[in-house]
């Protein structure tokens, strides 16, 4: 029978099932942070439970920790007792660890990949909602609570409803100055911040054959901003060029056997989707959030919305009172919404080709008077990286801030946050209230428009600005 | 976790759709390693202002509702960040169902496996009780064993729900107890992965020592 990319994964991973309840899936790679794992490990100990594979266990620390140097102690005494938890938990679980002082150190959904951690055909979990980030890979990669994180750690498997199946099938070219970010944004505002709610998506055609592995990273990251709690790329030659050589993946005869592996998963001719969403990329303008759901999104050459546009009394309420809280009028141009901050990070555009395309765009100008901009590589290796081919010193020269990798001002469990009213050309994921700081207001944004804000102090078409 | 029983509270309408967990429990709060206490900053940003003052007109600070262990919302309710800290949350300050026309698949799993009902109502069902709820105190008595829930002046919803989490939820199980009931299968495919597909397991490397290249 033919079948999808996703039903191979589940097939290969289902280890028991009784009618009418969910699957119990196994686990290939279960992934750990500080924030999600503490009352799991309490869980562990207070029942007296070992975990079951800790060699098919990661952990780092990249939520809460600071993005100043890395020579300082972490002065935030909460955010150091947890980061100290998770030692402690490492040490005497036999987990392997990429703590503060280890060269892999990076957000969670950066390294699994770049360390080749994250393989075609894997299952992998992890207490983040954006662990979809790995099924660019041709993973089945999905978040889980707390409490799945205990079950994971004491049995490597989880209980797991099947999903739906959804195809979002884009074809055509994104216009120059057009990312996945802007591809996954107008994505969530044609299906809706719960749209994906009970689905996998599979993303398809010749426009996501076309991405880097770093651009299906974004856009399978921001799968569950439609409510998706997972996404999927079919491996390809793109995919296992990519993992060659990386630290953890298998080496020599061992990723022969893979990659032959790797190349049959894909959707069968003929294999049947629950649903199937079609995109024209070439349709994609670059996208500006304006509200408070990243739902809430239109084109840098739209305006703010009317309440009144809505027929939805309850939707007119939302767009009301998202308007309220951003401070935005309706009928404002988006290119008149002047910024104070401008983020360029996080799991979901701060690789180093996100790091590439901004640069691109800073390279020879200086970022506005009364902005204050920052970088923050997603890793460490991300870091060096970059530092090697110069972006830190093109970002430093146009006067935005270099930091040290983490999450950051993503979710704002750091110190990097925003005041109360500030307003910020964010390339994250959630522009939910308060999401950067009590008060704070979040535009989402690729990270060639962040960059682009930076320098103009308001958002700009980047397209009709010239770059290399 | 404790078997949950039917029991008749008090509706406090929450007029949102699009709840995410960010609200539900803000990251400052994320902090702390234990599952207790995180009812007292449920909704923080909503409930209270810079000075840590109630906001009196947030719907959980009007005095009508103080009592309330039923919350009513609208569609996709518990969005966004896969928090566990958001069910601690509305558990710990007593919230024990929460009615929706929706709910985020994340956040649906984390509630059963603490023990908070998530009911599923059409639109015009919600509708129905978010105007009550909001005109005066609306009880409602929510049976877990009939799926249904039950009101004054005949107000009765049926709604639907996974036979396997109303069990769970009914016996107050847990799910590690009974999986590890299972591990001789756990251990068999385990022992088929290894023959099978031996690249899945990686190699040990040390997570210090820098790579001679990548």
């Amino acid at each position: 029978m033919a079948k999808t990319l996703f039903e191979k994964i589940w097939d290969e991973h289902a280890i028991y099932q009784e009618e009418g309840k969910p699957t119990l899936l196994y686990v290939d790679r279960h992934y750990i942070h500080e924030v999600t794992s503490p009352q799991a490990f309490e869980g562990l100990r207070a029942a007296k439970r070992r975990v079951r594979r800790p060699d098919l266990t990661f952990a780092t620390m990249d939520h809460n920790i600071p993005t100043t140097s890395r020579l300082l102690p972490v002065s935030d005494q909460l955010a150091a007792i947890q980061i100290a938890a998770l030692e402690k938990n490492c040490s005497e679980f036999g987990i392997t660890l990429f703590d503060l002082s280890s060269p892999y150190n990076g957000i969670v959904h950066v390294i699994g990949p770049e360390l080749g951690l994250t393989l075609p055909g894997l299952t992998i979990a992890c207490g983040d909602s954006h662990t979809s980030t790995h099924g660019a890979l041709g993973a089945l990669a999905f978040g889980i609570g707390t409490s799945e994180v205990e079950h994971v750690l004491a049995t490597q498997c989880v209980w797991m409803e099947k999903p739906k199946l959804m195809e979002v099938y884009v074809s055509g070219t994104l216009t120059r100055g057009v990312s996945a970010k802007d591809l996954a944004l107008y994505m969530i505002r044609k299906i809706g911040a719960g749209g994906g709610s009970g689905y996998a998506i599979e993303y398809r055609g010749d426009t996501v054959e076309g991405l880097s592995m770093d651009e299906r990273m974004t856009l399978c990251n921001m799968s569950i901003e439609a409510g998706a709690r997972c996404g999927l790329v079919a491996p390809d030659e793109k995919t296992i060029t990519y993992l060659k050589g990386r630290r953890y993946a298998p080496k020599n005869n061992a990723f022969e056997e893979a990659a032959e592996y790797w190349r049959s998963l894909k959707t069968d001719p003929g294999a049947a989707f629950d649903k199937t969403v079609k995109i024209d990329a070439h349709m994609i303008a670059p996208q500006v959030t304006w509200g408070t759901t990243p739902s809430m999104v239109t084109e840098v050459t739209g305006v703010v919305p009317h309440p009144d546009d809505f027929v939805n009394s309850v939707e007119r309420r939302a767009v009301e009172r998202a308007l309220e809280y951003m401070g935005l009028k309706p009928g404002t141009p988006i290119t008149e919404i002047k910024v104070d901050r401008v983020f360029i990070g996080s799991c979901t555009n701060a690789r180093l080709s996100d790091l590439e395309a901004a640069a691109r765009i800073v390279k020879g100008r200086k970022v506005a008077s009364g902005v204050r901009a920052m970088v923050v590589p997603g890793s460490q290796m991300v870091k060096r990286e970059a530092e090697e081919r110069g972006l830190a010193k093109i970002f430093r020269e146009a006067g935005f801030e270099w930091r040290e990798s983490g999450c950051s001002m993503c979710l704002g469990m750091n110190q990097d946050i925003l005041a109360p009213g500030e307003r910020c050309a964010s390339t994250s994921n959630r522009n939910f209230e308060g999401r950067q700081g009590v008060g704070g207001r979040t535009h989402l944004v690729s990270p060639m428009m962040a960059a682009a804000a930076a320098v103009a102090g308001r958002f700009v078409d980047v397209r009709e600005w010239v770059f290399e | 976790m404790h078997p949950f029983k039917t029991f008749t509270g008090l509706v406090v309408p929450l007029d949102r759709r699009d709840v995410d967990t960010d609200q539900i429990i803000p990251k400052q709060f994320l902090k702390l390693i234990e599952r207790r206490g995180f009812g007292n900053y449920l909704f923080f940003n909503w409930r209270f202002d810079e000075r840590g003052e109630p906001k009196g007109d947030f719907i959980l600070n009007q005095p009508q509702y103080k009592k309330a262990s039923i919350l009513v919302a609208r569609s996709n309710f518990g969005c966004g960040s896969s928090r566990e800290h958001a069910v601690w949350a509305l558990l710990d300050y007593g919230i024990k169902a929460v009615i929706a026309e929706s709910f985020a698949d994340i956040f649906y799993n984390n509630a059963y496996k603490n023990g908070l009902l998530l009911i599923t109502l059409k639109p015009e069902e919600v509708d129905a009780i978010m105007r009550r709820a909001t005109e005066g105190a609306l009880y409602l008595t929510v049976d877990l064993e009939a799926q249904k829930v039950s009101g004054h002046a005949g107000l009765e919803y049926r709604f639907e729900i996974a036979k396997f989490i109303k069990d769970r939820l009914l016996e107050g199980l847990d799910d590690i107890g009974l999986t590890l009931r299972l591990e001789s299968k756990i251990a068999e495919y385990e022992a088929n992965m290894r023959a099978a597909r031996p690249w899945v397991i990686p190699v040990k490397h040390s997570p210090k020592k820098a790579a001679q290249s990548v």
